[in-house]
């Protein structure tokens, strides 16, 4: 039985949860541009956003790309540049763990003001609330992994993970054996990102495929031609 | 295709680049914008306007998409102005622009309701009696059964049920009514038609045809100024708004423009710009007072002390120190300054008495024709007494002679002269009453005597009843005035420093006002006028007109205007704007709306009076006769309390009477056919030997109830209804929170004319139906509620005084839910009625009774001392010394068919209004090919079809003068006929227009100009009231013709009134009993209830709307001073309680430097249905503002028969004031909001 839950849990739910993230998203790209935002409520009340705000995504914009890079990068691209695992690991526990607090202070500040301010309690959605919830809780999670990561400084387990993650976005079967006896908080850790992924179509979230990057590079005038598309 | 899709074409999206690369030209979707285009894009566009009693009549464009109405905004399309003058638009404000939230709110009434309780009984009758009639009688026959539905009024409980079911129960309760009570038991109320007129024509036509009663609506709220007949023989009429731009100084009397004429007042703004000078009167620093070059804060219900003085000044130095030629000149022709009053020795002095009459003399000054309504002057040529034209004995019996050209009756030039003080025989002592002297708990009274004797010039006339006395009304008024004219004697000032009354030393201590703020305000105002020649105005509002002595406030203002020679000057004048929403084709209207085309006369109803009798608030009346009696009055003659006049004044043709008499009129002619007599003999006999008496003399005996109420555009219990606790008590049986005893528990005395019974009736209405959009107190408090449609889903017309526009309401789209129009409504239950009645009523014979009435030839019945028949100083005589009688036949079962029909009599009798009539033959034969004629066979075939409210509105279109140009003149060539001039050039150049509905809803129209109204439409002058009586030289209906500063009928003089005076507010004692007696521990103090206009809403409506509510705070609100919120311990936003032996209220406080030390202030009409607690006092919920008052009518209102004081509907008649209230005011200490179920609440009402 157990086998059977590990196998589900890590082996296939990973790709219910994207499949889901990515069709959803797409479903909602066209159906519902009007939806298609970030649902600020800079509007109602400033008050705790612009600190909360700005710790909370430069925290959590380092941890993304941190994930991204440290899960996927495979393991010959690294050493071959001269990073050794366990250093590897210090670098993801000391500058994770730094930004991971930063994005924590956010974070609560935004968690707090949503649940306690009226205004801004007033016209919150189930799910407005629920993301912030679900966030905090895994950034916990996140941070509570870093004394366990501390008890084996050799990058065991990080070479687990990866692995993991690495067979997941590749297709390859077996994944779910990486995570044979891998600590609690990692696996609730594992868990609850991929219900983030689950959530994302159906939250505000989705303004992260928008983040207005082209922005920067764009021309001075833009001109749309008539009749175009 | 796919937004997606789209964008995976990024890296080939830029297809072209320019300005060096600066620029990139894109081929992205564009789709996204068609939400930018689709934003102004709509269904349809229509106009329309909200018919909330606010006067503006403001255009609006109603938008549809996708077949819901989205929103409003203002239209900018007014016809133009002329090149000198403003624009009119935008008009509107935030209220109305909120308006379209209502369609399709949780508060919209969407089916027909009706409450649980008599549905069930009705259901079960029902299956008893196959006839509704019977199943009816049934229930309100069964006390126990009646008063179980009676009692839970006002408690929630109303079912869903369908057209059919409640047309039948209306139906029947109207046919079993009719039957056994009699058609004037079945009353209907709904206010001010000109904000949708055919609405209002809805239900008046149906209660017209069955004999039901309509109510009178703008005397009730107390919005008649009652000084406007007195003086002018006018309901009221007022500039346009635009003719404030044409003004150089203006005073804003109590009066907040800004909020309460929010379209209007960039009129305002405009002229100041224009450089004239502004003056703002109010107590509190009100929204106007910004507009205000001087502020004076005159204390609350004091302002004809103010008045007085400045007039005191304008006589002073504008007509003794150096006359001027436009003032006196202005007063000679168009005042009743230079006529003569009779002077009679009374206790050993002379006080005035009546006018001197042609009949007088022993030749009547050669005058045949009606002498004794013949007033008389002194000429100054001749120096001989002349009897100029122009007075009502003019006006009927005679033709050609009934205008103000200077001429006696034999066309005779005089100059008629203002003083006899050069030619008089005698200088003699009168008396003047004085009540500045009463003390009043909470006003301050100044230090002299009640009769104050000053010297005036007279003349002695030989009179066929010996020699006589007189004086002209002139040096009559200069010596009230407290002027000294060096005729020696007290109680005369030589400086505005001394203490005489009226100076403006006096009044600085009651008002409070700098006196040298007052003399300046008052020389700045006649000079300007003096320069101009008449460009003075005053803008005066309720917070002057709801005092119980309102008459004395308004009249001290418009005597300063008729002294600075403004009235009917363009830019000049007293400008009114108290709820006078202005009817402009009226007399296309009431043929609609009382079915003059089928009978006549109309059953109508003074609603004051009608209220104060039948919930029962003269069984709790504080107010004696003799407080407010003259010093110089005979106290005999007026014994008894306020009813007992109101039974006399009916009794003697001066006021309506509804319910009418104790005996079913139908049954009554048939009594009489039965003993072989008339009508009218057989009941005078049977009144004359007391077999038979008027409602009014036993409200409390259930022959005399009012038992069918209809209200519909109004929220009469949630808004206008004073004394609202009473209607809860007496009317509808139900809860209440009255906490005083009547005057059989207290041992108070006694009325003399009525009927005392120990236990006052309770729930005597057995069926309440209220029609309405939204869920109002009104409808709470209702047996049957029907949806009616929003100002956004029918047909209708509206105008105002504002403007001189006439445009419509359209239905933007068909009523929601189940609603209907008003006028499918109304014609709905009268095709139920007819059938119902078959059976139960034929063609009865209806004897009607009508009041003398104002401009006919009746209104000189009484030209002397009053006499009561009753009392054996007369015969009685219909029409002369008793209320005119008159058979009407009624076929009840056709009345579906004379509802949806012209009737004949305007072809056979014609049309008219303000007494005079024309031949209409031409405009129903237009109207027959513009909506067809009924084929069907019955009594209205042939006759042109009204079936839908647009047939209805181009009825009143196609008979009125103001919007039929060919009417017009025919309705100018009549009145010249009466006074001799050409007038026809006032509409010639408009003769060949007929507005239609469809032109109406292209594009506002201007109206034409008719003599209905004293002012004209034209391109060269603004519309401005008075205009016609001075250039055309019409005379204004009253008794001289002239503008009427002195009052003589008898009632008048011995009220003291007879030329303007002060008299404080009067003493309601409605808080010594409670005060201190039901503490919670909070300090209580003793405040003055102030209610005026409100900001966030027009009276009730848009009180319950949430975008309105979030603009302020979501509730009652009471507004109270910095200085008692602290004393009382009160801060904002706290809860706070008011009450007094009336009722109480409960409401947040707002604790505001506006308000002065002294008062509440509390916005009327703030509906009880949303954010309101239960009150520590009654322990039932809140209260509304009315809940803490009670009316209080004046005697001097009840006159009739008497030229200009004459009954006309909601022209004259006792009005209903509340400021002079007090209530106890305190923070409450325990807010509970009672949220408990029904079957708990019950047993309050139980």
């Amino acid at each position: 039985m157990r086998p059977f839950i590990e196998q589900a849990v890590f082996g296939i739910f990973p790709y219910v949860a994207l499949t889901v993230f990515l069709v959803g998203s797409l479903i909602r790209f066209d159906r519902e541009q009007y939806g298609w935002r970030s649902g600020s409520s800079q509007m109602l009340r400033a008050r705790q956003l612009r600190w909360g705000s700005n710790l909370f995504h430069v925290g959590i914009l380092f941890l993304l790309f941190g994930h991204f890079f440290g899960l996927l990068t495979p393991h010959a691209v690294y050493t071959a540049l001269g990073l050794s695992v366990p250093d590897k690991q210090m670098l993801a526990i000391v500058s994770g763990g730094f930004f991971g607090v930063l994005c924590f202070i956010g974070l609560s500040m935004l968690l707090h003001r949503r649940l306690f301010d009226p205004r801004i309690r007033k016209t919150s959605s189930a799910m407005d609330i629920a993301i912030l919830a679900l966030l905090w809780l895994q950034l916990v999670l996140g941070l509570v992994t870093v004394p366990y990561s501390l008890g084996h400084p050799d990058g065991e387990v990080m070479l687990k993970l990866a692995d993991w993650a690495q067979h997941i976005v590749t297709f390859r079967s077996g994944a779910a054996g990486f995570l044979e006896g891998v600590a609690w908080p990692y696996r609730a850790h594992l868990v609850l990102g991929m219900v983030i992924f689950l959530a994302f179509p159906f939250s505000r979230l989705v303004h992260i495929w928008s983040a207005p990057i082209w922005y920067v590079f764009r021309r001075y005038q833009i001109v749309r031609r008539r009749g175009a598309a | 295709m796919s937004h997606f899709l789209d964008r995976l074409l990024f890296f080939r999206k830029n297809v072209d680049t320019f300005s060096s690369d600066h620029g990139v030209v894109t081929n992205e979707d564009r789709t996204w914008e068609k939400a930018y285009r689709g934003r102004w894009s709509h269904d349809r566009v229509v106009r329309s306007t909200h018919g909330a009693n606010c006067t503006g009549s403001c255009s609006w464009k109603i938008y549809v998409k996708g077949g819901i109405v989205t929103w409003e905004t203002q239209q900018t399309d007014y016809p133009r102005t002329r090149p000198d003058l403003p624009n009119h638009e935008p008009r509107g404000c935030s209220r109305g622009a909120s308006y379209s939230w209502y369609l399709y709110s949780g508060n919209r009434v969407k089916y027909p309701m009706v409450r649980g309780r008599l549905l069930r009984l009705w259901r079960e009758a029902k299956a008893r009696h196959t006839d509704p009639v019977l199943a009816w009688k049934s229930i309100v026959d069964d006390p126990k059964a009646s008063a179980s539905y009676k009692s839970v009024r006002g408690l929630g409980g109303f079912v869903r049920s369908t057209w059919d079911e409640v047309e039948e129960i209306v139906a029947a309760a109207n046919v079993h009514t009719v039957k056994t009570h009699g058609p004037d038991r079945v009353i209907g109320f709904s206010p001010i038609p000109a904000m949708s007129m055919v609405s209002y024509a809805a239900g008046s036509r149906y209660l017209s045809l069955i004999g039901g009663v309509c109510m009178s609506f703008y005397d009730w709220y107390c919005d008649l100024p009652p000084s406007s007949p007195q003086t002018w023989g006018e309901q009221t009429d007022v500039p346009e708004s635009a003719d404030w731009y044409n003004s150089s100084f203006l005073i804003l009397w109590g009066s907040n423009v800004p909020q309460t004429r929010t379209p209007d007042a960039h009129f305002f703004t405009e002229v100041r710009y224009k450089g004239a000078k502004a003056v703002v009167v109010t107590p509190d620093y009100s929204e106007a007072s910004k507009f205000a070059d001087a502020w004076l804060p005159a204390k609350q219900g004091t302002d004809a002390a103010l008045a007085m003085a400045m007039g005191h000044v304008i006589l002073r130095e504008f007509y003794l120190d150096k006359p001027r030629p436009y003032f006196t000149g202005y007063a000679k022709k168009f005042t009743d300054l230079p006529f003569l009053v009779r002077l009679v020795e009374r206790d050993g002095r002379y006080v005035a008495d009546r006018l001197v009459r042609a009949s007088d003399f022993a030749d009547a000054l050669g005058e045949v024709n009606n002498p004794d309504w013949k007033t008389v002057a002194i000429d100054e040529a001749s120096g001989s007494v002349v009897a100029p034209a122009g007075s009502v004995g003019f006006r009927w019996g005679e033709k050609g002679r009934w205008n103000l050209e200077e001429k006696d009756g034999k066309g005779k030039a005089v100059d008629l002269r203002l003083s006899t003080l050069g030619i008089h025989d005698d200088v003699v002592g009168v008396g003047f009453p004085y009540f500045g002297g009463q003390k009043h708990p909470h006003f301050t009274e100044s230090a002299h005597d009640d009769v104050l004797e000053r010297r005036v010039p007279a003349r002695r006339l030989r009179l066929k009843d010996g020699e006589a006395l007189v004086a002209t009304v002139y040096d009559l008024l200069l010596a009230n005035y407290g002027l000294d004219r060096g005729l020696g004697g007290d109680n005369v000032a030589k400086s505005y420093d001394d203490d005489v009354p009226y100076t403006p030393a006096w009044q600085e201590k009651i008002t409070g006002v700098d006196r040298r703020l007052a003399i300046q305000t008052a020389r700045e105002f006649a000079d300007n006028a003096e320069k101009t020649e008449g460009k003075s105005m005053v803008i005066i509002g309720a917070a002057m007109n709801h005092w119980y002595h309102s008459d004395m406030n308004y009249r001290s203002v418009i005597n300063m205007l008729v002294l600075c020679g403004c009235v009917g000057k363009s830019g000049g004048g007293w400008s009114h704007y108290v709820g006078q929403e202005k009817l402009r084709p009226q007399p296309g209207w009431t043929a609609l709306a009382f079915a003059l085309d089928w009978n006549r006369p109309p059953r109508q109803m003074n609603s004051t009076s009608f209220f104060y009798n039948h919930t029962s608030q003269w069984r709790h009346e504080r107010l004696a006769v003799s407080e407010i009696l003259s010093p110089l009055a005979d106290k005999a003659k007026y014994g008894g309390s306020l009813i007992d006049f109101n039974v006399r004044s009916e009794r003697m043709g001066w006021l309506p009477s509804a319910p009418q008499l104790e005996t079913n009129p139908i049954e009554l002619t048939k009594q009489a056919a039965a003993a072989g007599q008339e009508p009218a003999p057989y009941a005078i006999g049977r009144l004359k030997d007391g077999t038979l008496r008027f409602s009014a003399e036993s409200p409390d005996d259930p022959r005399n109830f009012p038992r069918n109420l209809f209200v519909w555009r109004s929220n009469l219990l949630g808004s206008s209804g004073k004394g609202h606790e009473y209607f809860l008590k007496y009317l509808l049986g139900t809860s209440h929170g009255v906490q005083g005893k009547d005057l059989g528990a207290e041992g108070g005395e006694k009325p003399l004319e009525v009927e005392w019974k120990e236990k006052g009736a309770q729930g005597k209405l057995d069926l309440l139906v209220t029609l309405d959009f939204r869920m109002s107190t009104t409808c709470l408090y209702s047996d049957i509620v029907l949806p009616t449609a929003t100002w956004y889903e029918k047909h209708d017309l509206n105008t105002s005084d504002m403007h001189p526009f006439i445009h419509p309401l359209s239905a933007a789209v068909n009523p929601v839910w189940q609603s209907r129009s008003d006028w499918d409504i109304f014609k709905g239950v009268a095709r139920k009625f007819s059938e119902v009645a078959k059976g139960h009523l034929g063609v009865e014979k209806d004897l009607v009774l009508t009041p003398i009435m104002h401009d006919s030839p009746g209104e000189i019945a009484q030209p002397f001392e009053p006499k009561d028949w009753k009392r054996g100083e007369c015969d009685p005589v219909p029409g002369k010394t008793m209320p005119s009688m008159t058979v009407v036949e009624r076929d009840y079962p056709a009345t579906y068919a004379k509802f949806t029909a012209l009737g004949p009599l305007m072809s056979k009798i014609g049309n008219g209004g303000k007494g005079i009539a024309w031949n209409t033959q031409h405009e129903v034969e237009a109207l027959a090919k513009l909506n067809g004629v009924v084929s069907a066979p019955g009594v209205a075939q042939g006759q042109p079809r009204i079936e839908t409210d647009i047939d209805a509105a181009e009825t009143i279109l196609m008979l009125a003068p103001e919007t039929n140009g060919e009417v017009a003149v025919k309705a100018w060539a009549a009145l010249g006929q009466a006074t001799g001039r050409e007038h026809t050039h006032l509409a010639r150049t408009r003769e060949d227009e007929k507005l239609r509905f469809r032109d109406l809803q292209a594009q506002p129209r201007k109206i034409i100009s008719s003599p209905t109204w004293s002012g004209i439409e034209s391109e060269h002058v603004t519309y401005n009231a008075g205009y016609t009586n001075v250039h055309e030289l019409i005379p204004w209906r009253t008794l001289t013709g002239r503008q009427q500063l002195y009052q003589d009928h008898p009632w008048m003089r011995d009220f003291g009134e007879a030329l303007c005076l002060y008299k404080p507010p009067i003493d309601t004692r409605t808080t010594a009993s409670l005060y201190g007696s039901r503490s919670n521990g909070n300090k209580e103090l003793v405040l003055n209830f102030i209610t005026p206009h409100q900001k966030w809403g027009i009276h009730s409506t848009y009180t319950d709307n949430l975008l309105m509510l979030t603009l302020s705070r979501g509730g009652p609100i009471v507004w109270i001073s910095e200085v008692d919120a602290k004393d009382a311990g009160i801060v904002d936003n706290d809860w706070i309680e008011a009450f007094n032996i009336n009722g109480a209220l409960v409401a947040r406080a707002v604790v505001s430097q506006r308000v002065p030390k002294g008062m509440v202030l509390m916005y009327h009409a703030q509906e009880k249905i949303v954010n309101v607690p239960g009150s520590e006092i009654t322990g039932a919920r809140g209260g509304i503002h009315n809940s803490v008052t009670r009316a209080c009518p004046k005697p001097t209102h009840m006159i009739g028969g008497y030229a200009q004081l004459s009954y006309g509907f909601n022209y004259h008649g006792t009005i209903g004031t509340n400021r002079d209230e007090f209530v106890i005011v305190r923070k409450m200490s325990n807010v509970d909001w009672l949220e408990k179920p029904l079957a708990q609440a019950e047993k309050v009402g139980a």
